[in-house]
């Protein structure tokens, strides 16, 4: 098992669309996990910035443009990119400067600004790019993909669009009560019916929406922690940053095609599962440990997946899970208590940090009108483009 | 002025769409690894992706005509450029299929051809690759693939039954 880091602060711009620029909503989420974790910005020896997103490809340089933005004070700096884990990757890259001793106390920063519409490539002619070719060839959003999963688990499961419907339901209702959420409005399975479709099966309030903000933790050593009086933080126990394995026989954004299993029988477990599995076994727990998860709901029926492939339930038993109440609050496992990505919208290189924020408020038994009573154990869940994923548990 | 029919990207598929060109012949390609046997589509020219793989010759392969639907969805929206369409016209939802092939054990998106409702489509249904046309600019007919379904008018299986009906073939 890997050593615990210690999650000394945590701070966040509330999510929307505010039209400033991402160094903004950054900056500002950082001074609030500063003043949470009661350490000075020159006292930081590391900063690790999420870069922003741009076309499917890194946009801004992050690590930087904070530092820079709090004022120049010597730090070490790194930025990284990893798509929607790019959150998650900043904070692996932390926690191996602070376990590796490089480090005894790091922020990490990332924010976005989202562009209106779509998420579309970057321009140009650009044949020899995948991302590029998925619109130019066949016109596939991100939409179309959340769609084909939708319509396949409706085959294969027996999914209902109703099932769908009331993930949403759930998660607006949790997003009603976060003042940091984009939609603050409860929504009903009327609404969600009613809503145009965007990529059958899938109707507008299915899929999440592109937002602006700005997520950020201060991270420490636990002996930094306990010299700072801290003696008993929200720890990070793992973070899981792994790759597909060939073939890779689930059709991945912005993929055209799966890897062949002709040659080459597929893993046991899909990339998603693996994704789970890994940070299970670095924190030494399984899914029955856990107190509550905030999964990557790009749209509802993908919630239902991170349900079966982080193993709260059995393959194809998502919707019945859902329907029994246990991801609901007060359930046997609240899922996306934060509201999700379906109040937040995607701040993409924040996301994954604001996952860690919303589990260390949890832990901390300070998460208010939404806190899951007696929080122990918290499990993030994320994927995105170009086989990146990731997950982090934290225990308290 | 006559259009060039041009693939719009080349070495995915046979031919360039040519009216009269068999459609009975038309494939998408792909490469196989000599020493893996692997196949990959988008082709991979240079290296095996499969990592327990010394590492052998990329050679073209032409991928199952038919395959079965894995899943489908449409765009109801008009998708952002690249993709290219008219903006005075208004748009029309387009359905996007994934099919599984079954020797190739790989699954591959495309457009559904023109015609093909998303109302008709069920997961589990036959298609077949068939050419198809992209867009147009003023020079050039861009072409790609699409799917249909099989035994539908248009289709090899539909014309052969026509034809077997009509005692064209015995
Ligand atoms: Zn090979």
């Amino acid at each position: 098992m890997t050593a615990d880091v210690a999650v000394l602060g945590a701070g966040m711009h509330p999510w929307g669309k505010w039209g400033r620029s991402f160094v903004e909503y950054g900056t500002a989420a950082a001074r609030e996990a500063l003043a949470d974790a009661g350490v000075d910005w020159c006292d930081i020896g590391s900063i690790v910035g999420a870069d922003t997103v741009r076309g499917g490809y890194p946009g801004y340089v992050a690590g930087a443009t904070f530092a820079k933005a709090l004022g120049w004070q010597g730090a070490r700096v790194a930025s990284v990119y990893a798509a929607c884990a790019s959150g998650a990757q900043a904070i692996s890259t932390a926690r191996a400067q602070i376990l590796s001793g490089l480090a005894d106390v790091v922020l990490v920063v990332g924010a976005d600004a989202a562009p209106k519409g779509f998420f579309r490539p970057a321009g140009g002619d650009r044949p020899d790019d995948p991302d590029w070719l998925r619109f130019r060839v066949l016109g596939a959003t991100n939409p179309a993909y959340f769609g084909l999963y939708a319509r396949r688990r409706m085959a294969v499961h027996g999914d209902t669009l109703e099932d769908f419907a009331q993930v949403k339901v759930k998660n607006a209702a949790a997003g009603a009560l976060n003042p940091l959420a984009r939609y603050r409005k409860r929504v009903t399975a009327e609404e969600v019916a009613a809503s145009a479709v965007v990529a059958d099966p899938l109707r507008l309030l299915d899929i999440c929406a592109t937002s602006d903000g700005g997520a950020a933790l201060v991270l420490s050593s636990v002996d930094f922690a306990r010299r700072h009086g801290a003696p008993d933080p929200v720890r990070i126990r793992a973070v899981s940053t792994v790759t597909p394995r060939f073939p890779n026989t689930v059709l991945d954004l912005p993929d055209i095609a799966t890897d062949s299993a002709a040659s080459v029988a597929p893993p046991a477990e899909p990339f998603r599962a693996s994704i789970a599995r890994a940070a299970y076994e670095e924190a030494g727990i399984g899914p029955e440990d856990l107190s509550l998860a905030e999964v990557y709901d790009l749209s509802t029926a993908l919630e239902l997946q991170w349900y079966e492939d982080l193993g709260l339930c059995g393959e194809g038993e998502a919707a019945k899970l859902l329907g029994e109440g246990a991801t609901a609050p007060g359930g046997r496992i609240p899922v996306n208590p934060s509201g999700g990505l379906a109040s937040f919208g995607e701040a993409v290189p924040a996301q994954a940090i604001a996952q860690v924020c919303e589990v260390t408020w949890q832990l901390r038994g300070v998460a208010g009108e939404r806190q899951v009573a007696g929080a122990r154990v918290g499990m993030t869940a994320n994927q995105g483009l170009f086989g990146h994923g990731s997950s982090v548990i934290a225990v308290r | 002025m006559s259009r060039k029919r041009t693939p719009v990207v080349a070495g995915w598929f046979t031919g360039d769409g040519t009216d009269g060109e068999g459609e009975a012949d038309f494939r998408l390609l792909g490469t196989r690894c000599s020493a893996c046997a692997s196949v990959f589509f988008p082709r991979e020219d240079v290296f095996c992706r499969n990592p327990g793989c010394p590492g052998g010759e990329l050679t073209e392969v032409p991928l199952s005509r038919r395959g079965r639907i894995w899943s489908y969805t449409d765009s109801r929206y008009r998708p952002p450029a690249p993709y290219v369409s008219d903006p005075e016209l208004e748009w029309q939802p387009c359905t996007l299929i994934a099919v599984e092939l079954e020797a190739e054990r790989m699954v591959v998106l495309g457009q559904g051809a023109p015609g093909v409702a998303l109302a008709d489509l069920a997961v589990g249904m036959e298609v077949e690759a068939v050419p198809g046309v992209l867009n147009e600019d003023t020079e050039t007919t861009w072409t790609t693939w699409h799917w249909r379904l099989t035994g539908t008018p248009g289709s090899a299986e539909a014309e052969a039954d026509a034809k077997g009906a009509a005692g064209v073939v015995a």
